[in-house]
Parts: C-alpha cells; sequence; structure tokens
C-alpha cells in the first residue's frame, strides 16, 4: 500500500467517468431488447395489398375481407343509405373528415371514390372492437337513421360512411384504407393506385 | 440435531431469521378476521406459481395451437382440467383476496405514517398482479382472450403522438396476433412472477421492520422503560424489536398467530375447492362464454367484458365520452389509490375511532367499487352510463374529501393501550 495522499479531483472524474461510459452502455444493451419487440420482418410484408372482387355484391350488402389482419369492410351502399348521409352535421364529430383518417380521395360526404361501395377498416376508433353493421335496425341507436355502425364494446355510432356520431366514446371516423378500381369488378385495398 | 443447526447457523442466519420474523416476532394481540387475507394472498401465489408450471408443461403459446392445446390439457391430460381450473379459479380468489386485504388497509388505516412503503409495495403487487392476470388471459386464445387484449393495448393509442407506434410495438403486429401471445406468454410465466416474488418478499420486509397494525390503530411500541414490567407480555421477542422499544399487547406470530391462519387456511380452501369443483366459470364471471370459441380477428363479439376483477375500472374507462380522458381517469382512478398515504392527513388510524363522515365516506367508496365493477359487465345503455358517472364521481369523490377533512377532522380519543 502507498501512503501517496487521496486526490479527490481523480476520483471523482474517474467515478463520473465509469458512470457516464456504464450508462451509455446499458442503454446500447437496451436498444436490441427494445427493438425486437418490433413487427418481424414476416408481419410487415403479411401487409400486402389484396383484391376483392365486387361483381356479386348485392345492394345493402357488407363483404368482409382481411387486410394486415384486419377486417376491411366493403359495402354497397342503396340510394337511401346514401340519402340519409345528408344533413347528419349537427349530430357529427367530424362530419367534413377533416382529421386525416382517410386518403385525399376519399375526403368527400360519401368517403369513397365511388358513391355507392364504401371501403373502411372495421375496427373502432375507440379502442379497436370490429363494429357491428346494422343494414336496416340502426334507428334503434340513432333516431331517423337507418343504417350505420354500431360498436358493441362501447356504445359508439357511425354512419353509413363511417363518420362518427358526437356524444359517444369513439374519437374518429372509421379509417378509409388506401384502395383503388383496378376494373369496374375489382378493388385493390392496400393501395393507392396511378389515379390518385 | 442441535449439532446440525449449529452447523447451519454458523453458515447462514437460519434460526436467527426464524426467530426474527415468526418465533419471536410481535403481532398485535387483537387480529381479526380480516388479517387472514395477506396469508391467504400467498396461499394462492403458491397455487399459481405450481400450476402455473405443470400448465405450461403441455401449453402450445402460438396463435395456432394455444387454443387446442389448452382443449387437450383439459380433456386428455389426466386431471388437467383440474390443474387448469385450479389456475383459472385461483386467478379470481387471487383478487378476491388481494381486494379484502386492501378494503382491510383502508378501515384500519394501515397505509398511514409509518406504513407509507408498505402500502405502496402492495400496490405495486397489485399493478403487476393486473399485468399477471391480464396477460394470462390472453393465452387460452379465445374470442374474450383475443378482444379483451385489443381493447386494452388500444389503451396505449390514447397517448398523444407516440400512442399508435406504443400499441405496433407492444402487439409486434398491426394487430393482436401470434407475435403478441408469444412475448405475453413470456412476460406471464417468467418476467412478471420473477417481479411479484420479489415485491412480495419487499413487501413482508417493510411489513416486519415497522410492525404491523391492527384493528384499533394503536402503537403497540411504546417508548422504552414507559412500561412497568408487569404489563408487558410474558413473552420472548427478539431482542431487535425490544432494544428500542417496550412491546406492549402483543403475541409472537409462531405458534398463535400460524394457527389462526391455518384455521383461515381451511376455511378458504372449502370454499376454493366448491368453486373448482362446482362452479369453476362461476356462471362467466372467471371464464367467460365467448372465451370456449377460438379466437377469431374478424368477428367482435356481440359484448365484451373483462373478467370481473377489471370491471370496475373498465367502468370508469367507458363512464367517459372522450377516449384520452378516459383513459386518464382509468389510470387516475389506481394512481390514486398509490398516494393515498399522503391523501389522508389524519393522525387516528383506525376506523373505530374515526369521524362519522369518515365511515360514510369510506361506505360510499365501498359501494361505488362495487357497483362500478357490475355496471362494467353489464352493455354500455344510455341507463347504465349515466349510473358509471355517478359512481365514478363517487369513487374519486373519496379522495378529494379525504383530503380535505382529514387535516381537521373531530375524532374519538384513542386509548394508549389495545386492552390493559
Amino acid at each position: 500500500m502507498s501512503n501517496a495522499p487521496v486526490d479527490k479531483g481523480r476520483r471523482r472524474f474517474l467515478t463520473v467517468a465509469t458512470s457516464v461510459v456504464g450508462a451509455a452502455g446499458a442503454v446500447g444493451v437496451a436498444v436490441p431488447f427494445i427493438a425486437s419487440w418490433n413487427p418481424s420482418a414476416k408481419a410487415k410484408n403479411a401487409g400486402a395489398p389484396v383484391e376483392v372482387n365486387i361483381g356479386k355484391a348485392e345492394p345493402g350488402q357488407l363483404i368482409r375481407v382481411e387486410w394486415r389482419g384486419q377486417p376491411v369492410w366493403v359495402v354497397r351502399r342503396t340510394p337511401e343509405m346514401l340519402a340519409s348521409l345528408e344533413g347528419l352535421e349537427d349530430q357529427l364529430r367530424d362530419p367534413n373528415s377533416e382529421e386525416p383518417q382517410q386518403p385525399e380521395y376519399a375526403s368527400n360526404l360519401y368517403r369513397s371514390r365511388k358513391e355507392e361501395f364504401f371501403i373502411a377498416v372495421g375496427i373502432c376508433t375507440h379502442l379497436g372492437c370490429s363494429p357491428q353493421y346494422l343494414e336496416s335496425d340502426f334507428a334503434e341507436q340513432v333516431e331517423g337513421v337507418n343504417a350505420g355502425f354500431f360498436c358493441p364494446c362501447h356504445g359508439s355510432k357511425f354512419d353509413i360512411a363511417g363518420r362518427v356520431f358526437s356524444g359517444v366514446p369513439a374519437p374518429y371516423n372509421l379509417v378509409v384504407p388506401p384502395h383503388y378500381y383496378i376494373d369496374d369488378k375489382t378493388i385493390l385495398v392496400g393501395q393507392d393506385g396511378e389515379q390518385a | 440435531m442441535k449439532k446440525l443447526i449449529a452447523w447451519f447457523d454458523e453458515r447462514i442466519p437460519m434460526t436467527k431469521t426464524w426467530n426474527i420474523h415468526l418465533a419471536q416476532y410481535p403481532a398485535p394481540k387483537n387480529f381479526n378476521f380480516w388479517y387472514l387475507f395477506g396469508v391467504l394472498a400467498m396461499l394462492v401465489l403458491v397455487n399459481q406459481i405450481l400450476t402455473g408450471v405443470w400448465l405450461t408443461m403441455n401449453y402450445n403459446p402460438s396463435a395456432e395451437g394455444a387454443f387446442a392445446s389448452v382443449e387437450f390439457i383439459m380433456r386428455d391430460i389426466d386431471y388437467g382440467w383440474l390443474l387448469r381450473y385450479m389456475h383459472s379459479t385461483g386467478a379470481s380468489a387471487f383478487f378476491v383476496v388481494v381486494y379484502l386485504h386492501m378494503l382491510r388497509g383502508m378501515m384500519y388505516g394501515s397505509y398511514q405514517k409509518p406504513r407509507e412503503l408498505l402500502w405502496v409495495f402492495g400496490m405495486l403487487i397489485f399493478l403487476v398482479l393486473m399485468a399477471e392476470a391480464f396477460m394470462g388471459y390472453l393465452l387460452p386464445w379465445g374470442q374474450m382472450s383475443y378482444w379483451g387484449a385489443q381493447v386494452i393495448i388500444s389503451l396505449f393509442g390514447a397517448i398523444p403522438v407516440i400512442g399508435d407506434d406504443l400499441t405496433l410495438w407492444i402487439r409486434g403486429d398491426y394487430v393482436i396476433s401470434g407475435a403478441t401471445l408469444n412475448r405475453f406468454f413470456a412476460l406471464h410465466v417468467i418476467a412478471l412472477p420473477l417481479v411479484l416474488v420479489i415485491l412480495v418478499f419487499l413487501h413482508i420486509v417493510a411489513l416486519h421492520e415497522v410492525g404491523s397494525n391492527n384493528p384499533e390503530g394503536i402503537n403497540i411500541k411504546k417508548p422504552k422503560g414507559s412500561v412497568p414490567d408487569e404489563e408487558k407480555p410474558k413473552f420472548k421477542f427478539h431482542e431487535r424489536f425490544t432494544k428500542k422499544y417496550d412491546i406492549v399487547d402483543a403475541f409472537p406470530f409462531f405458534p398463535y398467530y400460524v394457527v389462526k391462519d391455518l384455521v383461515g387456511i381451511g376455511i378458504f380452501l372449502f370454499l376454493f375447492c366448491y368453486v373448482i369443483f362446482f362452479a369453476p366459470a362461476m356462471g362467466g364471471l372467471f371464464l367467460e362464454p365467448p372465451n370456449f370459441e377460438a379466437a377469431n380477428p374478424l368477428k367482435t363479439p356481440d359484448h365484451i367484458a373483462p373478467v370481473w376483477y377489471f370491471t370496475p375500472f373498465y367502468a370508469i374507462l367507458r363512464a367517459v365520452p372522450d377516449k384520452l380522458l378516459g383513459v386518464i381517469l382509468m389510470f387516475g382512478s389506481i394512481a390514486a389509490l398509490f398516494i393515498l398515504p399522503w391523501l389522508d392527513r389524519g393522525k387516528v388510524r383506525s376506523i373505530r375511532y374515526r369521524s362519522g363522515f369518515h365511515k360514510v365516506n369510506l361506505t360510499v367508496f365501498v359501494i361505488s367499487f362495487v357497483a362500478l365493477g357490475y355496471l362494467g359487465l353489464k352493455p354500455a345503455t344510455e341507463v347504465y352510463t349515466l349510473f358509471a358517472r355517478i359512481f365514478t364521481f363517487l369513487y374519486f369523490a373519496f379522495f378529494v374529501l379525504l383530503f380535505f377533512y382529514s387535516k381537521n377532522e373531530t375524532t374519538k380519543p384513542v386509548p394508549e393501550r389495545i386492552t390493559k
């Protein structure tokens, strides 16, 4: 043991320096642990677009397809349904679709490329349940509106263009996924297409 | 035998630990029925670990195999049904005893100084227990498992800016999938139980440092030298406790309270076994009917409700017509319990000596909690939502009122001693 006097400043410097290096190391080690929770390459690939054949859809029918593991709805709306969208502005939270819940080409009253077909991700914007499609019984939920979507989990209500009613827990309109018409009978969900 | 014990005692503090924590640990002599729930919680924890390990031996944590492997355990493994029902009933029993244990603490002021940290450790146990139960509920991969997890994980989506990325990170996929199931399995069987056991250990260390409270809320540690010898209990307590204080009105924990706890354990096991053998699903409360159907990501069940022990908090979430605010209030309802030791500014612990107003306040709180639990099971109709809002208000009112009246509360005089 040497009897040299303790150099406090030097000791302090070494303590701080080792602590800082150690902390940086700990942060570095945390990266792989945290990053491994991100979606895997496989999960990302499963997000490929899907084709939907709408040639045989009856008026009022809802077709369910899976895209990225989520339910996507294609509803062929009747003229009465389309008419019901008018004049609801006061009861809706975002009647003009100002929130970015849809691609630009669906930012209209019908929230779709073609009035007749409504395409949306069938997941409630509140907590991710899949709302029910009430083709003719929706008036029980909102007086005077015959068709819409009702989320059984927490009672959120959407009109037939997926616009959310006010006074329910869901904050936003239903999401309209990117999509385009390959031809009159086929929709591709997951891509905007060249028309966009 | 004596030689063997001596051999160990020279190498590890075996007899010393036994004496400090059991044979010479002073416990107040007036414990009642409410003091059983701590030991019962430990019993259930052991049950969960033991049955859980055995279930793991036949469970398959994958989206393709999980549901089938649970059916396999139920039908094809000898006594597999019993192990699973012990585990699923144990989960509910855990919350029953923990809620009663917490109520005991609230009634007798067991969270007040100097037991604040003890209470906080307890709350951390409660929090980890909720995470543990939630992740365990996904594993059978039934409809309710799937959609319940979907709802709860989406709660984090309410956080501004990072919410969506956070939920994606938790799920490891764009929806709940096999990736989510696998990580929940890992957390449920390894990470969280480990944390839970460590927290229980700290909870008990903290308890034995400050000593148990009792139904009278009277301190059994008196200043050293203030108690005449003839008034001291005729038991030997470890000098760790008697060094600084004179201990009054106490027994050693072993054998007196161990025997009492064994009677309580016996009664508890009767009830526990009754549920396991005659009502394992408890009419849809412990195991929900939609969960007997395999998870289907494309179809939400008509009515989603979490398992009963989450429903009070779930009802609070639903009562608020705003996503972010609902999530804040729900987490706030638990956070308020965390800071209870600092919200209650009263000096008197036990409800027996506190004001009538406090008794009413606590009663209303308990009623609100139970009512919210009931409402959380029901569909969100207008009437139910209105009631949920009223009881949510009363739930929070308990804490706000307590903070204000506890400072200058009219209390009854607290006796010096439990009894002479």
